[in-house]
């Protein structure tokens, strides 16, 4: 049906989406690679001029970058470790009979319309504060000291909040793959005399192996750019004991007004978020015909 | 799930399942009960369950500090802006994929959803800088571009993968039983097309409303949207967590309920239609 009159139909439908999408990634890529090269601060305006790599071996030599990536990966991981885990479990368990179901979905899957500096600030507010947390009375009810979560564990208090943002996207990604499993297969492998644990490794986790995949791949994109939640919360503090590598360019770039060694970190940062994107694709693109 | 069960078993899942569900519902449920109480209730040192003295001082007090409505109108022009300025462009272009598509159809739809995956820390140094020389740091149509250009590659494959499922076939038939195109359109695409418009709509309205990086960066006083509103309550001052939980509230609950409304075609389209 493709006549040559339709086809330029298409190409003039597209056209608007295509450039303005081409223009988004092409110019300020570009404008960041260049910037990574330059002498370039807004506070001294003397510093100019060509700088070779000098803003890169800043950036990656500061021992701030060890750390922020060390931080983005444990952040990345740990969140992905907790959401997929639980998000299997949780999803299991509300796959079962039970009363209530449409309203359970309801409640699980809240905390995911809740905008992130919205999460940060009722965990470090309303639970977290060792004084009138709800943590804090609860370790105060155990007889034990609060804990003074922001300054005592300030990543691990970033990944319980991000985590708890994601965990309900799990589940409802797991929960949608579980039902989509047919009955018959299960029954069937109920008969042959499959004990729940064996039903699970073989014939539910392959039929779930997609969904992980996917969960892994898009939370990734997500995790990777976490900048709200630390924000509000630490501001990348103590020190930089809770920095990602978003955080490190922004904290570099807009707060120190450096923006030849932020736009490198722009660039290590895209280089990056590449990495993941391009087995995120395989994922995908793998699935599309399907 | 028509498994057949003792009851006993089912009382036992379903006491299992809402005791996780109320757990991860806890911060939403405990900012709900916070908002209605006076400051030193809310950080008395024996905490009470519901507001002993209830009050609405607390959402009073928050619109005088930092006027909710202001940038809750901020945050809905934003949103539904940036949606509709995103379908504009999206649907023509989902639509001439999903209907006349090319080899490089596939090609063209992964290099979209690419650019959906470059950080926003890549970019945001010399967006600042253009938006500062063009004087749109801080307004809201530049907040609203800037939201149209990230979501517009969901918004694309949402459309396609709605459009994908329109079968080729009923148009044809229609045009055997002699429907002008102008006809064809009105009574036969439109209605099939409206429901995934609608969802990319509401999933959208919904990304753009809690989006919490560019609104931060590129705003301050003037065009700051809720995130913005918000995030000015980080640094506490004297009696504040009640105060602080009534604007929390205000800023989550009308995109908690757009939110239970569209749940199901969440997963289809952050999942870009891998998992329906």
């Amino acid at each position: 049906m493709a006549t040559a009159q339709t086809r330029t139909l298409a190409r003039t439908m597209m056209a608007p989406a295509v450039i303005v999408l081409l223009l988004w990634m092409a110019v300020p890529l570009a404008m960041t690679i260049w910037f990574s090269f330059q002498n370039y601060s807004l506070i001294n305006p003397l510093m100019t001029g060509f700088a070779g790599w000098a803003n890169y071996e800043y950036v990656i030599g500061d021992p701030s970058f060890t750390q922020s990536l060390i931080n983005t990966l444990i952040l990345v991981g740990g969140v992905l470790l907790i959401t997929v885990i639980g998000g299997i479990f949780l999803a299991l368990l509300l796959d079962q009979p039970l009363w209530g179901q449409g309203l359970l979905r309801i409640v699980v899957i809240s905390p995911f319309f809740v905008m992130p500096p919205v999460a940060a600030l009722i965990w470090k507010n309303g639970f977290m504060h060792p004084g009138y947390g709800m943590l804090g009375h609860l370790w105060k009810f155990f007889g034990l000291q609060p804990v003074d979560w922001f300054n005592q564990y300030p990543l691990f208090s970033v990944v319980v909040i991000v985590a708890w943002q994601w965990l309900p996207f799990a589940t409802l990604i797991f929960l949608t793959a579980l039902q989509s499993l047919s009955e018959e297969q299960r029954e069937a492998a109920e008969m042959d005399g499959a004990n729940a644990i064996n039903r699970f490794w073989y014939i539910i986790m392959p039929h779930m192996a997609r969904s992980v995949t996917i969960v892994i791949l898009i939370q990734t994109i997500f995790l990777l750019g976490i900048f709200a939640e630390i924000r509000v919360t630490t501001g990348g503090g103590p020190g930089y004991a809770s920095t990602n590598i978003a955080f490190l360019v922004f904290r570099t770039g807009i707060l120190s007004n450096d923006i030849g060694a932020g736009s490198a970190g722009g660039v290590v940062a895209v280089i990056i978020a590449n990495i993941v994107a391009i087995f995120l694709m395989r994922a995908v693109g793998k699935n599309l015909d399907a | 799930m028509a498994r057949n069960v003792s009851t006993p078993t089912k009382v036992g899942f379903t006491i299992a399942a809402w005791a996780v569900a109320l757990l991860l519902f806890a911060p939403i449920l405990w900012t709900l009960l916070t908002a209605f109480k006076t400051e030193s209730e809310a950080i008395a040192s024996s905490p009470t369950f519901l507001p002993q003295n209830f009050t609405l001082e607390n959402f009073a007090a928050v619109q005088e500090r930092s006027d909710y409505f202001k940038h809750a109108f901020n945050s809905i022009v934003v949103s539904v802006g940036s949606t509709l300025l995103g379908l504009i462009i999206g649907v023509p272009a989902a639509w001439a994929m999903a209907f006349a598509p090319t080899k490089r159809t596939k090609d063209i739809l992964m290099w979209m959803l690419s650019t959906k995956m470059m950080p926003a820390v890549g970019v945001l140094i010399p967006i600042y800088l253009i938006f500062r020389d063009l004087r749109l740091l801080d307004t809201v149509h530049g907040l609203t571009i800037i939201m149209t250009l990230i979501n517009l590659p969901i918004i694309i494959w949402m459309l396609y993968t709605y459009f994908k499922e329109i079968p080729v076939d009923i148009l044809e038939a229609a045009r055997m039983d002699g429907a002008e195109l102008w006809n064809e359109i009105v009574h036969v695409l439109v209605p099939m097309a409206v429901p995934g418009i609608a969802s990319t709509l509401l999933l959208n309205v919904i990304l753009a409303w809690n989006e919490a990086f560019w609104t931060i960066t590129l705003t301050s006083g003037r065009a700051g949207t809720l995130t913005a509103f918000i995030s000015s309550f980080s640094s506490p001052q004297g009696l504040f967590l009640a105060k602080l939980s009534a604007a929390s509230l205000l800023a989550i609950a009308p995109i908690l309920l757009l939110g239970w409304f569209s749940q199901k075609q969440l997963v289809r389209g952050l999942t870009f239609g891998a998992v329906k």
